[in-house]
């Protein structure tokens, strides 16, 4: 593994985040069938019916279930990021994603600590519950119909308001002044649910203990430095938790290349290297 | 967090008085965030084949599949800055009406099943014209405008003209616009033809276009059979069946 490109990751995802939104605003605006809908639902070339798992969730919860396929999109959905890794939802096609990293690096130019509120990560398990209860109680999509998220693409598909500029100036500064990270770690329901499912899926960010010296190069890159445990990785063979993005951060920056992508069934007495699968 | 106690670790420390006491509060003000719809039905003009307001609201995904099959660019998704639930589909007829496509386009393009793909555009209630200003409508100031009632994608069912004497020139005819709830689809195109500066016709949503009966009214008395006219309202659902047997009882008895 050459280190051609120390940002080979960051630029495809940035390709992949920003190519979806564009796919989504040309299937919107300009007739082009590849990707129509926006990212709660859509169908891909005009066959494959995508939905978000959670969105439909939702729907469940009100006691409403939702036509055939909406059920089938959200199928396939949470089976390509339970083999994808859960939270790549999060690195690779969010949005959002976009502006907290825009904060992440705004903070480390502006040397801002970013940290007024404390806030654990289990907030975002609460807020989950509480979507799913309110829908539940209140017979509407509880989150769908305050999210951020939802904003940002439904806007930026179908044509800004003034509610995109609030929604991202409004996770800039909270991310900047108020809650480091505030959105993506602590608070993010969506990001929660896939934390749950990429606690069990396939494809990980697998670690190699010999060849790591615990420089540490990786702490200040990852998004979610909670996930890099050395003991633990090194017992398991691959970062365990759910939080991890499979941004592809550490794999690229890594001097003594310990991270690569793997599945979660390899073992760390099995020396082979599953390649960079994506 | 791999083994059971370190579950256990984060469960504990995720659930403790203080976020428990917060998530409480945080659910109630959530709850007044949601900005759930009134008891009224106050809805905004739905793409056609949606389902009632609540329902719909708990269906619709919010994804603008319906938007983008509109070959009129009739649908919007509603912005938080909009009287509507953020992220919805609807339309305003006074700047763009639906065109009533016979294929429902946007209905069928609906993941969710919030659209009833299925529904015929006659049979859709987007909402219902309601002539809302008679004082300031031209037809009930004696001009012959009938501008709604040309542009009706149902005319003659969905708005007639009523004529009638014009007493204030005891010479001339008025041409009442009257719209039958029977026929309108809410499609607006009524509200959109307006020749005035604001439209004496309105689409309203049904939940306040529509009176209701009391569950407790009934109406078998005044069926044609025995008063000899038409029945003020069509039996309730279920009872059909008693005003039947009651008609046969009654089918010794000329009508009058």
């Amino acid at each position: 593994m050459s280190a051609s490109s120390h940002n080979r990751y960051l630029v495809a995802r940035r390709l992949s985040q920003v190519g979806i939104l564009v796919l989504l605003w040309a299937g919107a605006n300009a007739g082009v069938g590849v990707l129509v809908g926006d990212l709660t639902a859509s169908e891909l070339l005009g066959v494959l019916p995508l939905a978000d798992p959670l969105a439909v969730l939702q729907i469940l919860a009100t006691g409403h279930l939702p036509a055939t396929t909406a059920l089938l999109g959200a199928a396939i959905v949470l089976l390509g990021w339970f083999l994808a890794g859960g939270r790549g939802f999060c690195a690779w096609v969010c949005p959002t994603n976009m502006v907290t990293d825009l904060a992440r690096w705004t903070r480390r130019k502006l040397g801002l600590d970013g940290r007024r509120l404390k806030v654990g990560r289990g907030a975002r398990f609460w807020i989950l519950s509480l979507a799913l209860l309110l829908s539940a109680l209140w017979g509407v999509s509880a989150f769908e119909q305050i999210s951020p998220i939802g904003i940002v693409h439904r806007e930026a598909v179908f044509g800004p308001s003034l509610a995109l500029l609030t929604v991202v100036l409004g996770l800039l500064a909270l991310d900047l002044w108020v809650l480091r990270q505030g959105w993506c770690v602590s608070l993010c329901p969506l990001g929660a649910f896939w934390s749950l499912v990429g606690h069990r899926s396939l494809l990980r960010v697998a670690f190699t203990d010999d060849r790591c010296d615990r420089c540490g190069d990786c702490l200040p890159v990852c998004s979610q430095p909670h996930v890099i445990e050395f003991d633990a990785m090194a017992a398991r063979g691959f970062v365990a938790s759910g939080d991890c993005l499979n941004c592809g951060r550490c794999v690229e920056v890594c001097p003594r290349d310990a991270y690569h992508f793997g599945l979660r069934l390899s073992r760390p007495a099995v020396a082979e290297h599953t390649g960079e699968s994506t | 967090m791999g083994g059971a106690t370190s579950r256990r670790a984060f469960l504990t420390g995720v659930i403790s008085p203080r976020s428990v006491a917060l998530a409480a509060v945080g659910g109630l003000a959530w709850t007044y965030a949601l900005d759930l719809p009134g008891a009224r039905g106050a809805a905004p003009c739905r793409p056609p084949g949606a389902l009632a307001e609540g329902d719909f609201l708990a269906t619709c995904l919010r994804c603008g599949r319906c938007v983008q099959a509109c070959p009129f660019g009739t649908l919007d998704l509603a912005t938080p800055a909009d009287d509507v639930v953020t992220g919805t589909p609807w339309f305003e007829p006074r700047d763009v009406p639906c065109f009533m496509c016979e294929d429902v386009p946007c209905a069928a393009a609906c993941p969710s099943g919030a659209l009833d793909g299925d529904v015929a555009i006659g049979d859709s209630r987007m909402g219902l014209a309601v002539l809302t200003d008679r004082e300031n409508c031209l037809a009930y100031l004696g001009l012959r405008c009938e501008a709604c009632y040309r542009a009706c994608p149902v005319i003659g069912d969905a708005i007639t003209l009523e004529y009638e004497v014009n007493e204030q020139t005891g010479r001339h005819a008025r041409f009442l616009p009257e719209v039958h709830a029977s026929a309108c689809t809410g499609c607006g195109m009524c509200e959109h033809a307006c020749v005035m500066e604001q439209p004496a016709i309105r689409v309203l949503p049904p939940g306040l276009a529509r009176g209701s009966l009391g569950d407790h009214y009934r109406f078998e008395g005044f069926s044609r059979t025995i008063t000899g006219r038409e029945s003020l309202t069509p039996p309730l659902d279920g009872d059909i069946d008693r005003v039947l047997e009651a008609m046969d009882d009654l089918s010794g008895i000329e009508d009058p």
